[in-house]
């Protein structure tokens, strides 16, 4: 029991901290409008009705966790029970939207990086004349060209899928890049002279030592890849017009003030990433164990 | 035809330029000249490829346009710019950074609070808190108020996470020895803790670069007065007016290049005695 304590209470308490600002903030920032709307109707709130009131209003400031919850109750569990799980209203139907654009901008990322990184550790040339722009190209707020990328492909024809996935790529690329250059030179020169004595090949020494050396950072830069992909592909969905995706259900309730279902996309975007993340750890341990690294 | 075999033969001589000048010994100026080297060929192939192949103006104008639409519209960037960076960003960066970096030195001091924040700080720095952005536009008002909110909120995460890293970063040999000099919590935190957290606090506050541009532009997209950088790339790219687009996007590469590399040059001379700094 303690030790269990020792592990999850500080951070059920963290959690549970945060619930309870969330209450107190949905109470705070939403009294104005219960207080306006009592005025009009000429009565006076007496604290529990006010508390009352601020935890149900349609369009709140600040939703309570409740609301929230229930929100994705009804777009996501509620339609499953009725059969309708991919129906246009379901928050299932958005994210898996976002999610097939994430996947593909994440792979295509993945190996863009991947790729760059082994030409930049085995050529000269390259490491000293693309490395400085690969690491200029992130001090660019690239997700600015997102609008621009998303409409320039639609001009020459190509929708849907593969413009988001461009930006998730352009965002992902990096981490991998890095990472993996680090990775490739991480075998020291004691285990480079060992393969020489071997007399290997340079494919050999590819293959059979760089690359499984490279894992542990592969995997790391992958996590953040894989979160960089997710933002990538929201943001791709804002010029769409809110058409669909999770980006799409944030730009539609900010426009008609749907607080509520702003927020509920924003928790569905967070469990997604924290499914994807999450699912890139587990690999991570199953990979590294197999291979003894772990 | 005659645009693309220039482009093709600037792209050749460019490359061969710089393999004849990887291989010579690596100096301060060979690592300086080959990447310019190399981005300027890329630029004269663009320039090339898009005269050479008539790609219309709408879908990527040439750099040569560009660039005259970027010397001809300075007033507009310059306003935008001061919109967008100096009142959103800056202030975003200024504010999250300090209040992480306070916040870190809190959840230092307590062990019961660094075991709780720590995970879920993690957790949050992963998380697409750009989604947070229609949220406190609808707060703080389109001005650039929720423009800095957005830039608080992301960049508090990732530096409140590597500040308590870098606390952490001194051995308990290092600690003890305050401790035979008799050095209280706030000498040490002073005199050991805080200098040896530098290297971390650094990597935050230059992922916080990237990030503060980031949110301030995109919070444009949720609503915004009429002037900024991310109100211009949208409102242009809605008229097609793609060489305008692609000037703020200079401005863009040039701000977040100049911030970030304001924080490196901050961290050199801060952390002068860490050995990735010596090499």
């Amino acid at each position: 029991m303690a030790r269990l304590w020792h592990k999850f209470g500080p951070v059920l308490t963290v959690v549970i901290a945060i619930f309870v600002m969330w209450y107190a903030g949905s109470i705070a920032l939403n009294s104005a409008w219960a207080h306006d709307k009592a005025q009009r109707a000429g009565k006076v709130l007496t604290t529990s009705e006010l508390v009352a009131d601020t935890m149900s209003q349609k369009k709140p400031r600040l939703p309570a966790p409740h609301q929230v919850g229930a929100e994705i109750w009804k777009t996501t569990g509620a339609m499953v029970l009725r059969g309708r799980a991919f129906s246009k209203r379901s928050l299932f139907y958005h994210s898996w939207i976002t999610l097939s654009s994430t996947a593909l901008g994440f792979l295509m990322g993945t190996a863009l990086g991947v790729a760059l990184a082994v030409g930049i550790v085995y050529n000269r040339t390259m490491d000293m004349s693309v490395m400085p722009w690969v690491i200029a190209s992130q001090t660019i707020p690239i997700l600015a060209i997102a609008p621009m990328i998303i409409v320039v492909l639609n001009a020459v024809g190509i929708s849907g899928l593969l413009p988001k996935a461009v930006i998730s790529m352009y965002l992902s690329f990096f981490p991998v890049v890095v990472g993996m250059v680090k990775g490739l030179r991480s075998p020291d020169h004691m285990q480079l002279d060992q393969m020489k004595t071997w007399s290997a090949s340079g494919q050999q020494e590819f293959w059979r030592l760089r690359l499984p050396s490279s894992m542990p950072y592969f995997f790391t830069s992958m996590k953040i890849a894989m979160a960089a992909s997710l933002v990538g592909a929201i943001v791709g969905e804002l010029p769409t017009g809110a058409v669909a995706g999770l980006g799409a259900r944030l730009l539609g309730g900010s426009y008609y003030g749907q607080t509520i279902q702003i927020w509920s996309a924003l928790i569905m975007a967070a469990a997604l990433a924290a499914c994807l993340v999450g699912f890139i750890g587990i690999l991570q341990r199953r990979v590294l164990k197999r291979m003894g690294m772990a | 035809m005659g645009w693309i075999t220039t482009g093709l033969i600037a792209w050749a001589v460019g490359w061969q330029t710089n393999v004849w000048l990887a291989r010579r010994p690596k100096t301060r100026l060979t690592r300086l000249i080959i990447p310019i080297i190399f981005g300027l060929t890329l630029i004269a192939l663009w320039e090339c490829l898009v005269r050479g192949l008539e790609v219309k103006a709408v879908l990527l104008p040439p750099p040569s346009m560009i660039a005259v639409r970027f010397a001809t519209s300075l007033n507009i960037l310059w306003q935008d710019l001061v919109q967008t960076v100096v009142k959103g960003a800056l202030t975003g960066y200024v504010m999250g950074c300090s209040a992480a970096f306070l916040t870190a030195i809190v959840v230092d001091r307590f062990p019961f609070l660094r075991r709780g924040l720590l995970p879920v700080g993690n957790f949050v720095a992963a998380l697409p808190i750009i989604g947070m952005a229609p949220i406190l536009v609808m707060w703080f008002g389109f001005d650039w108020q929720s423009k800095a909110a957005v830039v608080v909120i992301m960049v508090f995460f990732p530096m409140l996470v590597n500040t308590v890293q870098g606390l952490q970063a001194t051995d308990s040999m290092q600690r003890d020895l305050m401790r035979t000099y008799a050095a209280g919590y706030w000498k040490s935190l002073l005199k050991l803790r805080l200098p040896a957290a530098m290297p971390f606090v650094f990597n935050g506050l230059k992922i916080a670069t990237t990030l503060a541009l980031i949110g301030a532009i995109v919070a444009e997209f949720f609503g915004s007065p009429i002037k900024g950088m991310g109100f211009r790339i949208s409102t242009e790219v809605g008229r097609l007016a793609l060489d305008m687009v692609w000037a703020e996007i200079v401005v863009a590469a040039i701000v977040g290049s100049a911030f970030y590399g304001g924080v490196a040059l901050l961290e050199k001379a801060i952390t002068f005695w860490h050995p990735s700094q010596r090499g």
